[in-house]
């Protein structure tokens, strides 16, 4: 079985500058995979690469078929929900309509999910009607992964979750991908924050100057000297 | 328990805020509007006359909010595309349709030129770069105003095509409602005045509808306000901008159908009922749905009461007084009544 995405020699640009050159990774189905590395090491643009919101170059395959020149609206249908950098949320809109655009690309009755979604956080029960930009950091991550949930995505694009939130709120994000994932979410996350993505991924990869640099099963980095030294700070 | 009902009050008070002046100041409008009605006779009149022009001011006016919050353009084609359509119905008319079915077919045919109008634009606009590029000339965006000059072109065209395929003469235009008077307890309303509010406000009404509850509206909306995470989530913005297009095409086509029995089918016959609407959309603040429809009937009723009681406000001074009202709106609220000021990131 090939695995559910496969980055093949990548390579993206914004204007003249080049953000990756020719950055390789496999994630296969069922697991949390990181990308790990410092500010500008291409961590953001490799998840803009896979939903085509930037001009790149190699191959991308998901689930065995080449993405090729999909526009971003047609690979969320193929089954991937990508949180942006900021989240994603419509702040303007309330948090109900942030989660009905959450199952936009779905058919059917997407009463179900949305149920699920207010028995899970039961604070969004109470601010159903609330305009989502006035919720906390926190909320609005929770929010963000609740809409990617209505999407009911094969695959989970998360862009630096831990962004501007609290340890405690960030462990919380952490457990609820975690649950995701044992749904049978698949999730690609970037993280800058290396000790706790390295706790919840089964593997991880390490960006500099947009190359892959060092790869492997979570544990293993761990243990990496250069990982130890440059991310974890030990 | 005891946690969710401690926080209640609190939720309460964050859910119904004080009702902002803006609110009171057209409440006690609306009180007042009333009363005089039920005091005066003509004035119960010339308040439902002005309650009609407004609402096609309004219509207008909600067509060009429509497509700013989606494209960030000022349509200033949208009163020739209103005329334009005015006259597509006229012909289907005198080929024997009957009215309601040229009324139907006239508003497919102003979406159809809604969404043409935008494509037309946005490939203007993509000729244009790509020629740029082609010969090495660096120049930097300008999409909005290129779309906006594209429109300013479309009104002089259509304007232009109109007298040359219809003749710039005159012609009178049927009315949906009859013309004779409805009797209530001595005062004689029109018939035709009514029957324009409600078309007017059932548009408005259905609009609101289907951007609130449907699928798709709410997606027009995303669009709109974050096409990148919209895109993101699977909405197909482009199609919904050119939906948004062909919706106010639409809604200046019904401005079209319901004026054009007063003020007689010609050429040139939005050219300022547009800037009634353009002041009315201001005055409501240029992003506000509701507010372009209460600044289109407030337009209306002030300017209709005013030319009753006022003598001085004859019908020459008519777009004056409206443009001073808009001045005195902006200087005392900047956004104007409904709008809110926005912090764009740069």
């Amino acid at each position: 079985m090939p695995p559910l995405l496969e980055l093949e020699n990548v390579e993206a640009r914004y204007g003249p500058i080049k953000a990756l050159h020719g950055v390789s990774l496999k994630v296969d189905e069922g697991k949390v995979v990181a990308v790990l590395g410092a500010n500008g090491a291409g961590k953001t643009t490799t998840l803009r690469a896979v939903s085509n919101t930037v001009k790149r170059s190699g191959d991308i395959r998901f689930a065995g078929k080449p993405l090729g020149r999909r526009a971003p609206e047609s690979v969320a249908k193929l089954g991937i929900a990508h949180v942006p950098e900021g989240r994603g949320t419509f702040a303007e809109l309330t948090v109900m309509e942030n989660l009905r655009l959450g199952g936009y690309t779905r058919h059917g009755s997407i009463r179900g999910d949305i149920d699920r979604v207010r028995a899970y956080f039961p604070w969004i029960d109470e601010r159903a009607d609330q305009q989502a930009g006035t919720l906390s950091g926190g909320e609005q991550q929770m929010l963000a992964l609740a809409r990617a949930f209505m999407q009911r995505p094969r695959l989970l694009l998360l862009d630096e979750p831990s962004l501007g939130l609290a340890p405690l709120v960030v462990s919380e994000i952490f457990r609820i991908v975690k649950e995701l994932n044992e749904e049978g979410m698949t999730v690609l996350v970037v993280e800058q924050n290396a000790n706790i993505a390295l706790q919840a991924a089964d593997e991880a990869y390490v960006l500099e100057v947009g190359k892959v640099v060092l790869s492997g099963p979570s544990a293993e980095l761990r243990e990496h000297e250069s990982v130890r030294k440059s991310y974890l700070g030990y | 328990m005891e946690a969710a009902s401690a926080t209640r009050p609190a939720l309460r008070i964050l859910r119904a805020p004080a009702p902002p002046p803006v609110v009171l100041l057209l409440a006690a409008a609306c009180v007042a509007l009333v009363i005089g009605s039920l005091v005066s006779d003509q004035f119960a009149e010339q308040t439902v006359a002005g309650l009609a022009t407004g609402g096609i001011f309004g219509s207008l006016a909600l067509a060009l909010v429509l497509i700013y919050r989606a494209t960030e353009v000022i349509n200033f084609a949208q009163g020739q595309m209103a005329m334009f359509t005015t006259y597509i119905a006229w012909q289907l008319m005198q080929w024997g349709i009957g009215y309601w079915g040229a009324f139907v077919l006239t508003l497919g045919i102003a979406f159809a030129g809604g969404v043409a109008l935008l494509a037309f634009a946005l490939g203007a606009v993509f000729v244009r770069d790509w020629t740029f590029e082609r010969m090495g000339i660096k120049q930097a965006g300008g999409g909005v105003i290129a779309v906006v000059i594209v429109t300013i072109g479309m009104l002089i065209l259509l304007e232009g095509a109109a007298a040359w395929i219809w003749s710039p003469e005159i012609k009178s235009f049927p009315s949906a409602f009859p013309t004779r008077p409805i009797r209530v307890g001595g005062v004689a309303f029109s018939i035709q005045d009514l029957g324009t509010i409600g078309v007017a406000l059932g548009s408005v009404v259905v609009l609101w509808v289907f951007f609130q509850f449907t699928k798709v509206g709410l997606a027009m909306r995303a669009a709109a306000l974050r096409p990148f995470a919209a895109r993101l989530v699977g909405v197909r913005v482009n199609a919904m901008l050119a939906l948004g297009w062909g919706l106010a095409a639409v809604l200046g086509a019904i401005a079209g159908l319901m004026i054009a029995p007063t003020i007689f089918l010609q050429p040139t016959m939005m050219d300022t009922i547009l800037i009634y609407a353009f002041a009315a959309a201001v005055l409501g603040g240029i992003e506000s749905p509701a507010g372009a429809v209460v600044g289109g009937l407030a337009l209306g009723v002030v300017l209709n009461l005013l030319g009753t009681y006022v003598h001085f406000v004859t019908s020459e001074l008519r777009l004056p007084v409206a443009l001073g009202m808009l001045l005195i709106v902006l200087l005392i609220k900047p956004t104007g009544l409904f709008g809110h000021r926005v912090v764009r990131k740069v």
